[in-house]
Parts: C-alpha cells; sequence; structure tokens
C-alpha cells in the first residue's frame, strides 16, 4: 500500500484505475475513523490517493453570468465559512458551521461527506435542496450528475470505481436559504434530525430538503409545490396556515427510524417544527429584504 | 467561573494560595506522559479478546489460529491464571478470563502478546470461541425475583439493605410519590486505561506502571490472581488522565502482568475508546421510588423508598454504592422517620461500580425531585421549603448517626441564593454586529431556536455525601516525610488523578515544617497504601497523613533546635520559614536550623472508627459528610425540547480552601459531569449490547454546552478534619444534574401551567416536548 499524493485530477483518476481497489482521501475525518475501527482496511494491492494537493478540488468559482458557484470536493468546511462563498452560498455555511468542531471543519469537505453519504452528512441537505449538480471524473472523462441521484441510501452512492468527485455547483440564489439541525448537543454532535430550506423568488421555486430522517436526503416535492404556490413572491409572505401546513407535509415524507440516537417519533416531529421555523425565518429576513 | 471569596494574604506555596498545579503546563501542551505513552526496552504489545455476547456459554475456545499468526508471541485464557481465578475489590466473583461463561457484552476471554498492535488484532481475530448464546437477564427488577435463574453461582441479588428509623408507621398531613429513574452514565476520562508490565530477572516478580486509582489494592488483588507475594508485585503509577471510579476496579492490569511474566519482557497495553467502554465499571443504572411525607406547613415526616441499583454482570462496589444511597435517601435534610429498602442486583448489562458521587447521585436526582413535588403540593417555595428542612450540626441522619461535621446546608443555601442571576438576557447578548449569538440559545450551532422559542427555567438542588470509606472499613493513609538541609522530601502512596494531590502535599509541608523547597518521591508501592483517590477523601487522609508526618519531624526539629541552642522544644513554633521561640522572640530560620540533620517519620493516619450497620440499617456508618448548593438557569425550548444551561450558581462547603483554585477546578468539572447526566450522557444498552461505546454517541458536554459557574465557598473548618477541609470532589455533580432536571421543569410549568414529569434522567428532547415518553431508544432503566 502506498499513499500517492495526486497534484492533478488526471493522475487522480489513472492511479484510481491502475489500482482498482484505492480508495479516495481528502480530509480524512470519515476514513480514518473507519481505519481505527477496523471497518477498513486498505488492501495492499491498493493505494491511497490523496486529492488535497489537487488546485482544481481545493478552490472554487463563482460565475456571475450563470449565477452559480462551483465549489471544489476538497475545499474544507472552514472554508465555507469565509467570504464571499459564505453569503454566495448562506445555507451551505450554516451547514458547514454546524460541522464537527473547528479541527474537523479545517479538514473535513464536502467531497468526502458525499463520499461517505451519510444520511446525517450536513452538507448534503444543502445539496439537494438547491439541486446542486456534481462534476465527476474518471478515466472515461467527466460527468455532471444530480447530487439527488448520486445519494442511494445510507452510505451508498451510484459512484463507480475510479470515480473522482471534482466539485459541486450550486445556484446562487436570488432569496432566502437556510440550514437547521437538531442534536442533543450545543456543537459537535451528528443530526438527528435536519432541514434546508431554500425560497428562490427568481424562479418562485420552493427548495425542502431533509436529514436523518430517511435512508438518505429526502426532498418533500408535493409540500414544496403546495407551499410555493401559498407563497406570496412578491411581498415575500405566507398565511400562518400555509406555513403550519408545509411542516407537517415535511413530517409526513419523513421516514425515520428509531435507533440510540432518537425516536423516530421525534425525528418526525422536530422535521415539522424545523420546516416552520426556517419558514417563517425566510419569509421574515425576505420580506424585510423587499 | 468566579470565586467570590477572595483569600487574605497568605505565603506563597503554603495552604490557602492557589498554587498551580506542577503538571499543568505539561498537559496543556501536550507533553505530559501519560501512562499510555511509556515504553521499555524489548517491549510488546497486549491485546485481548471480549466476549460478544451479553450471556452464553463457552463451549470450547480454539487459540491454535491465533499461534500461527506472524509475530504473535502469546496466547493466554483462563488455564493460564496460576494464582486465584476471580478477582473483585468486595468479593471476588469476577473472573480474570472468562472460562465457561460470560456474563457481559465485553468480558475478557484471552489476551495475546504481539510485536505489535496490528499483530494482535489479527491474532484476536483467529482465536475460535464456540458460544451456546443464553437468553440474557437484562431486567434489574426480574434479577429480584427468586425464580429467575441465577446468572452467577453467587446469586442474582448483590445485596439489599434496608434502613428503618423512627416510627414506621409515621404518616403526614402532605404525601408526594414518583418512580425516578437514573441512567447509566460513563466516566468518560480521557487518558485511556493502559499498563506496562516489566518482569524480573528470574519471573518471581515484577514492577507495574499503571494509571489506576489505588495501588495498593490493585496489588492485592493482583498478587492473588498472579500467584505472588504482595510484595513482588511493585506498582508505579503512570500518568493518569482522569479517573472519576474508573480506575477502582482491575481492568488490564493482571491481563498485562501475566504476559509479562509468561514472556519474560515488558508488555504494554492500552485501550482505545471503544474497549474502555467495555473496559470498566460505569454509574449504576437505578429506578427509585420516593414517597415524602410532611406536615401542611413543608416539614418533612418521613421517607419512604424502594430502590434497585442494577449492578450489572459483576459485584464489584455494589453493596458500598448502595450503603450510600439507601443512608442519604432523604438528602441533607431532617427527617425523623424513614423505611427504605435498597436493592443491587446482577444483570447481564456491564457491570456498574464506583462513580463520582457513589450512589448518592441516584438518590440525590429522586430526593430533590422530591422535595419540589412537596414544594408545590405545600404551596411553598421550593428554596424555603430546603431552608425549613435543612439538616444542623447535631441533628441525627435516619441511621441514627449524630452529624457532628460541620453542615452548613443553611449557609450553602442563603449563599446560592445571594449570588447574581444571570444578566444575560434569553438569547444571548447580541454579537458585535447585532445579530443573534446562536451559541446562547438551544440547539446552539444547530440554529434551530430564536429567542422567541425559549423559556427560562430556575432550579434548586441541595445534597449530602458521605466522606471516606464506610461501615467499619479500615480506612487509613501512609506518608513518609524527610527534613534534610532544609529540603523536604515526601513519599506516598497517594494516587494523582488530577485532583491535586501532587500541589496540595508540598502545601502542607511548607506550612507546618517552614520549608519552600519541597520535593515529592515517585508514586509507588515502596511505601504504605494511601487507600484509594475517592470518596472525596485524600485531602482529608493523605492530608491528614502528610500533615501528621511533617508534625513529626517538626517535633524532632524541634528537640534538635533545643538541644542545639539551649531552649525549651516545647516553646517553638514554626512561624513563616523561621522556627520562633515564642518565650523570647528567639528565632531562626528551618534553612540553618535543619542543616547538617536527616530527619525521616513515616505516619499512617486514620478517620474516627465506623460500624457496619444492623438490621435495620441503624449505625454510625459514616465519618462524615459534606454539603453544597445549586441553583440552575436554564433556557429551554419546548416545542423541540432542546435546552441550554445559561447558569450555574454554588455555595459548597469546603470546611477551608486549602487551594481555591483546585476547588474552581473540581467545581467546573464536577458542574460539567452533573449537566452530562441531566441532559445528554447515557450508556445505552439494547438487549445487552452497548449502541454507543464511541463519543460519537455518548455525549459529553463541550465548552458551548457549559454554563457560566459563579461559585462561592463556604469556609467553616471542620474539627473532625486533620486540617479543617473537607473534600471537594464530589458535591459539585452531585446536586447540579436535580437542579438543572428542576429548572428544565420550572420552564415548561410556565408553558402550560402544569409542565412535565421529567423523572428520569438524562432528560430526552422527547421527554421534553412529546406527549408520551418516547419508547425508542433506552432500555437500560
Ligand atoms: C469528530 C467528528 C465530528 C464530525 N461531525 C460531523 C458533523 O457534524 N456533520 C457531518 O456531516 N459530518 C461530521 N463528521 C464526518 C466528516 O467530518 C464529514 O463527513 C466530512 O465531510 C468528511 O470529509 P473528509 O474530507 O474528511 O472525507 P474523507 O474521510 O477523506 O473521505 C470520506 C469518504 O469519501 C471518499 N472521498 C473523499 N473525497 C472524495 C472525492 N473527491 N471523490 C470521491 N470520493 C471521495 C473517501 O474515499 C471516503 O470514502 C464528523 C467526523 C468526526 C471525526
Amino acid at each position: 500500500m502506498a499513499v500517492f499524493v495526486a497534484t492533478d485530477v488526471e493522475s487522480a483518476v489513472q492511479r484510481l484505475d491502475d489500482r482498482p481497489d484505492s480508495v479516495v482521501l481528502a480530509g480524512g475525518t470519515d476514513l480514518m475513523v473507519e481505519v481505527n475501527d477496523g471497518r477498513l482496511r486498505p488492501s495492499p494491492d491498493a493505494d491511497v490517493v490523496a486529492v488535497n494537493r489537487v488546485a482544481e478540488l481545493r478552490s472554487w468559482r463563482h460565475d456571475s453570468a450563470a449565477a452559480t458557484v462551483t465549489i471544489g470536493a476538497a475545499v474544507t468546511y472552514s472554508e465555507m465559512l469565509d467570504e464571499p462563498l459564505a453569503t454566495l452560498a448562506p445555507a451551505l455555511a450554516e451547514a458547514a458551521r454546524t460541522v464537527g468542531s473547528p479541527q474537523i471543519r479545517n479538514a473535513g469537505t464536502l467531497g468526502g461527506n458525499l463520499g461517505t453519504c451519510s444520511p446525517a452528512g450536513d452538507g448534503l441537505p444543502v445539496l439537494a435542496a438547491l439541486d446542486a449538480s456534481v462534476e465527476i471524473a474518471s478515466v472515461a472523462g467527466r460527468r455532471s450528475v444530480a447530487v439527488l441521484d448520486l445519494m442511494k441510501g445510507p452510505k451508498r452512492t451510484t459512484l463507480e470505481p475510479g470515480d473522482l468527485i471534482v466539485s459541486f455547483t450550486l445556484p446562487v440564489v436570488d432569496g432566502w436559504q437556510g440550514y437547521a439541525k437538531v442534536g442533543v448537543r450545543n456543537a459537535m454532535v451528528i443530526a438527528i434530525a435536519s432541514t434546508c430550506l431554500v425560497l428562490d423568488r427568481q424562479r418562485q421555486r420552493v427548495g425542502l430538503a431533509l436529514g436523518s430522517v430517511g435512508p438518505t436526503v429526502l426532498r418533500v416535492p408535493a409540500a414544496e409545490t403546495k407551499f410555493a404556490a401559498a407563497l406570496d413572491w412578491r411581498t415575500m409572505t405566507a398565511e400562518r396556515d400555509a406555513v403550519q401546513a408545509f411542516g407537517d407535509g415535511a413530517a409526513q415524507t419523513a421516514a425515520p427510524i428509531d435507533d440510540h440516537r432518537s425516536s423516530a417519533e421525534y425525528r418526525r416531529h422536530a422535521i415539522g417544527v424545523l420546516t416552520r421555523r426556517l419558514a417563517a425565518r425566510g419569509l421574515d429576513t425576505a420580506g424585510r429584504a423587499a | 467561573m468566579t470565586v467570590l471569596d477572595a483569600p487574605s494574604a497568605i505565603r506563597p506555596g503554603t495552604l490557602g494560595d492557589s498554587v498551580l498545579r506542577p503538571d499543568g503546563t505539561a498537559k496543556v501542551q501536550g507533553s505530559f506522559e501519560f501512562c499510555s505513552d511509556l515504553n521499555a526496552e524489548g517491549c510488546v504489545w497486549g491485546a485481548t479478546l471480549r466476549s460478544p455476547h451479553p450471556y452464553a456459554r463457552i463451549r470450547s475456545i480454539d487459540v491454535s489460529a491465533a499461534w500461527r499468526v506472524p509475530g504473535v508471541l502469546a496466547v493466554i485464557t483462563a488455564d493460564d491464571v496460576p494464582g486465584q481465578a476471580n478477582y473483585g475489590l468486595i468479593v471476588p466473583d469476577q473472573p480474570v478470563f472468562a472460562a465457561d461463561v460470560v456474563r457481559y457484552v465485553g468480558e475478557p476471554i484471552a489476551a495475546v502478546a504481539g510485536d505489535d498492535p496490528e499483530v494482535c488484532r489479527r491474532a484476536l481475530a483467529a482465536i475460535e470461541v464456540d458460544y451456546d448464546v443464553l437468553e440474557p437477564l437484562i431486567d434489574a427488577e426480574a434479577a429480584l425475583d427468586p425464580n429467575t435463574p441465577a446468572i452467577h453461582p453467587d446469586g442474582n441479588v448483590i445485596s439489599s439493605q434496608p434502613v428503618i428509623h423512627g416510627d414506621r408507621d409515621a404518616t403526614g398531613d402532605v404525601v408526594v410519590e414518583a418512580t425516578y429513574e437514573v441512567g447509566m452514565q460513563d466516566q468518560a476520562f480521557l487518558g485511556l486505561e493502559a499498563a506496562l508490565a516489566i518482569p524480573d530477572p528470574g519471573g518471581r516478580g515484577l514492577e507495574v506502571y499503571v494509571a489506576t486509582q489505588w495501588m495498593h489494592e490493585d496489588r492485592r488483588q493482583m498478587a492473588d490472581c498472579l500467584g505472588l507475594d504482595p510484595e513482588s508485585v511493585r506498582l508505579v503509577l503512570g500518568g493518569v488522565g482522569g479517573a472519576f471510579g474508573a480506575r477502582e476496579d482491575i481492568s488490564l492490569q493482571i491481563h498485562t502482568s501475566l504476559l509479562a511474566l509468561r514472556l519474560g519482557r515488558p508488555v504494554r497495553m492500552a485501550y482505545d475508546r471503544a474497549e474502555s467502554f467495555l473496559g470498566h465499571v460505569h454509574r449504576h443504572p437505578a429506578t427509585m421510588w420516593m414517597r415524602h411525607h410532611a406536615t401542611a406547613d413543608g416539614q418533612l415526616v418521613k421517607v419512604e423508598s424502594r430502590m434497585v441499583f442494577d449492578g450489572g454482570a459483576y459485584a464489584s462496589t455494589s453493596e458500598a454504592v448502595l450503603l450510600n444511597a439507601v443512608t442519604q435517601a432523604p438528602g441533607p435534610y431532617r427527617c425523623p422517620n424513614a423505611v427504605i429498602e435498597g436493592h443491587a442486583v446482577r444483570t447481564n448489562h456491564l457491570p456498574c461500580g464506583a462513580m463520582r458521587g457513589f450512589g448518592v447521585v441516584q438518590v440525590c436526582f429522586a430526593h430533590e425531585s422530591q422535595m419540589d413535588k412537596l414544594a408545590d403540593a405545600c404551596g411553598v417555595d421550593p428554596w424555603e421549603l430546603r431552608l425549613q428542612n435543612a439538616m444542623h450540626t447535631g441533628d441525627t441522619t435516619i441511621t441514627g448517626q449524630v452529624v457532628h461535621n460541620v453542615a452548613p446546608v443553611e449557609e450553602c443555601l442563603r449563599a446560592t441564593a445571594a449570588l447574581p442571576l444571570p444578566d444575560e438576557p434569553v438569547g444571548g447578548h447580541p454579537r458585535a454586529d447585532g445579530s443573534a449569538d446562536v451559541m446562547k440559545t438551544p440547539g446552539g450551532a444547530g440554529r434551530t431556536t430564536d429567542a422567541s422559542d425559549v423559556v427560562r427555567g430556575i432550579g434548586w438542588g441541595v445534597s449530602m455525601k458521605n466522606l471516606m470509606y464506610s461501615a467499619g472499613f479500615d480506612d487509613y493513609s501512609t506518608a513518609r516525610c524527610r527534613l534534610a538541609d532544609g529540603v523536604v522530601t515526601l513519599k506516598f502512596a497517594t494516587v494523582e488523578v488530577g485532583q491535586g494531590f501532587v500541589t496540595l502535599a508540598g502545601q502542607i509541608a511548607r506550612s507546618v515544617l517552614g520549608v519552600d523547597d519541597v520535593v515529592l518521591g515517585r508514586i509507588d508501592t515502596q511505601v504504605g497504601s494511601a487507600g484509594s483517590t475517592s470518596a472525596s477523601r485524600q485531602t482529608w487522609m493523605s492530608g491528614g497523613a502528610v500533615a501528621a508526618a511533617c508534625r513529626a519531624v517538626r517535633d524532632r526539629l524541634f528537640l534538635h533546635v533545643a538541644e542545639q541552642h539551649d531552649v525549651d522544644p516545647g516553646q517553638l513554633e514554626i512561624d513563616g520559614t523561621d522556627v520562633r521561640d515564642e518565650a523570647s522572640g528567639w528565632r531562626i530560620p528551618v534553612v540553618d536550623a535543619s542543616a547538617g540533620v536527616d530527619i525521616d517519620e513515616t505516619v499512617e493516619y486514620r478517620h474516627p472508627a465506623t460500624e457496619p450497620l444492623d438490621e435495620n440499617g441503624q449505625g454510625d456508618c459514616h465519618v462524615g459528610f459534606v454539603f453544597v448548593a445549586h441553583r440552575a438557569v436554564v433556557d429551554v425550548d419546548p416545542e423541540l425540547g432542546l435546552v441550554k444551561v445559561v447558569q450555574i450558581a454554588t455555595a459548597q462547603d469546603v470546611g477551608r480552601a486549602l487551594n481555591p483554585l483546585s476547588i474552581t477546578g473540581q467545581i467546573e468539572g464536577g458542574v460539567a459531569q452533573g449537566l452530562g447526566l441531566a441532559v445528554m450522557e447515557e450508556i445505552i444498552q439494547t438487549d445487552g449490547i452497548i449502541r454507543n461505546g464511541n463519543f460519537t454517541d455518548y455525549l459529553l458536554p463541550t465548552f458551548l454546552d457549559m454554563p457560566d459557574v459563579v461559585a462561592t465557598l463556604i469556609e467553616q473548618p471542620d474539627p473532625l478534619a486533620p486540617l479543617g477541609a473537607k473534600g471537594v470532589g464530589e458535591p459539585p455533580t452531585i446536586s447540579s444534574t436535580p437542579a438543572i432536571v428542576a429548572a428544565i421543569r420550572d420552564a415548561l410549568r410556565q408553558v402550560d401551567g402544569v409542565g412535565r414529569p421529567l423523572d428520569r434522567v438524562p432528560v430526552r428532547p422527547a421527554d421534553i416536548c412529546l406527549p408520551a415518553r418516547a419508547s425508542a431508544s433506552s432500555t437500560t432503566g
């Protein structure tokens, strides 16, 4: 086993192709936990392909014409908290702030979050609510896929061996977006329920994604459409009943389980509360801004 | 945190000064050598095979494949234990290695030694154990039923202890009752279990470096199982990273020693976090029914209780934990009548034993919840009710013991109430840019909660805790003091787990002997026992021993000075750093007076004797008591069930503050541990299988969960204590938990006028915000 420190995407995917059982290492905050717990033993015939020196993965860019921001897979949570990125992707910054401790935020990346694909991954509801796309590279070339299509189940993605996550592209939204997460501690905690809400004024579109209440991150299409219809997009206001129904719809869509972190009943309840609170925050803030 | 009572002018380094820890900087900088950092020439690694089943018969163990793993040097099982097969602090009921039955998940079955940890891991995986899996006993109440098959030859009931006091038929005008539960808490020390064993040439003895709490007791149990004389087993304290009770029992000491003796070369063992959760005892989960009787105006008439403590698979200290619980069931209040029944039982859960507060934590959550219920039923303010019932010096406990200690419960209550409430509004002060500081609201970084979602509550908790070992135990501590040329060398086996005796010992010597230079000898078994660093006992016990040894040296120094200078030794005293003749005012610096002398004294200190309880649980079973009051201010998000503890105010009975900074550390740390039990810390087991044995899911409070702690120390020197000082380690943990829960109840009651019972800790979000108790998660209770 060797550690291959890649400096560009091409050499990284070449190495992944040459040595098929190799694993990608970004911040290592998931991977090393697996190794230390004995759940992952890199095979002797495979390599660790470290991607932290790949400039394309370590940087982000704003395309103002397209109104998108493209964030490299190895950009850290701490960097997502820095301006101007935090203003371009505010919900992502809020989600990043909830991740782990400063040490974890300095190392952990969005690519690793998706690579692990835990239903509790804090970056994932944001990517899902924004309909972000992900660029994937392999020796066969590059392709772009909707993040939602990539997340298959708990710790399962549709990534193929040899695939490298290069970057995420998300819209810079005119409107409000926010993230909220419940855990039984006020910081450094795995989500037992989380929500990301996006109110896109220009497209008059509502995006709501739920974390930790299903096998993978869930969207809530019916409730989103209903709430979008009930919203007065000009004044950014809604009837109290509409907000209530939005929360109820989210709670009904949630498919939580009972485990040692929480009961399903509480998770469902929390989704309803968080959805209503985010909606209230969004309407309040967006309304004032108008 | 602020300690409001500032000490007056004190000679630096002596009693009363906030002397800094000698190892503080090293710990902060990461250079402190913990036991797990130790190594020796030619040292190899050891590792332990553990049971995956809570209860199973072992049909066979086949280690042959493990021997074939390259790099494996030794594989041992129960057959390789030369001495006693079992060990235990009170009764030897726990096998060094399970031979025919495993009784909890994590029970050791075999150990291996190899060139490195990876070799050991492979060897463990290669051992084949054939189990006949049995139905585990996980219900503590069922364990009490004589019809339940015994899971251990000693039976399922570890200990039963009644306390019947006064008129058992007495009744009150007002009666309140409820059943309370406490979940299993982990000590979660940061420095994991580790040992390094170095065999003597010839293999008839060994030296063991270990992070423990009581070296001589370890040595006794190790020698029994190793088949060696205790003198052949020499223990040296390795750097300890916290203990909180979890190092009182044997963990890897015997395994490491067996491997080292077998191989004739040094062996080191170190647990990781997952193994640590399985490798030490935990706080007992308990179910406690309590019924309080009072007069219409709130004077306690009688307390009834039935409590069941789940001891897990082996006895450990369950009997002593239960004794503390039943004898202090009413808390720090005058209670003329009591009918208490307590049981500690065996189940196939993780073994339980010592943890900070030792039985009193559990009953304190129950009795303080009851005092609030009583206050409510009598229409009296909760603080007033406590004041009205507060115990005083000279009062009698429910075992018929007169409290001769200073018992400043009333002072603790009044001083706590006088501490300022937080000036922070709900949701905290806004940040510099005017935005809300989310870290100050329930939910914190998760941004779940706005200030408008929050209700603030206030709650009280008061507690008493016995100090030292009880019920007739011969409890003593040994210290040796040597004075030569103005330098004092102290030697003791008092384990330093972070509590600060390494600081205090020097302070005592400087005060008693008037020296500045104090050298501490290595902490090992080359001197008599100091007893355990637990039960808030070392300041009193080893402090007493060091003081007595220093005084013995001082008396001999006075004789020497008297002889040299023709003065009356009876008139000499230490004044600052001088020996002074009281009669003439003549003085000589201690440094000069001790030039050329070499005085060496070893002293054993014993506390006043205690006695076992009689069949009704009556007797002078405890040495003394310490008291504390806590007031919690908690912000609650009732809809999501999340909390932020805003402030803990506390006045603690310390007797005399020998090192205020050190006390501050104990108070803050203890509050953190009490907060953990109140709202997040619990080991969850399902059908006897631990579900959260890691720090991802066993949640400890972080800095962002910690409240502001405002403390004041009640200094009334205790005439029974050698230095006037009481132990301070346990009280901060004990009643901070019920105070926090009371504050949450107070907040919830403001919402709907009814509130929630919250009769179980840790309180989970669902307990606060959902109609019925969430059924899913915990099955430990
Ligand atoms: C103490 C602690 C606290 C944590 N708290 C949180 C939290 O609050 N919220 C949260 O969401 N997570 C948390 N995590 C988990 C972890 O930090 C995140 O999932 C993080 O995003 C992982 O990123 P990484 O760069 O460290 O990934 P790594 O560990 O390097 O990789 C994770 C997985 O993704 C794969 N991978 C990484 N990069 C790529 C790529 N470019 N292409 C293809 N595959 C890739 C790896 O092969 C591996 O399978 C925590 C972890 C720890 C240890």
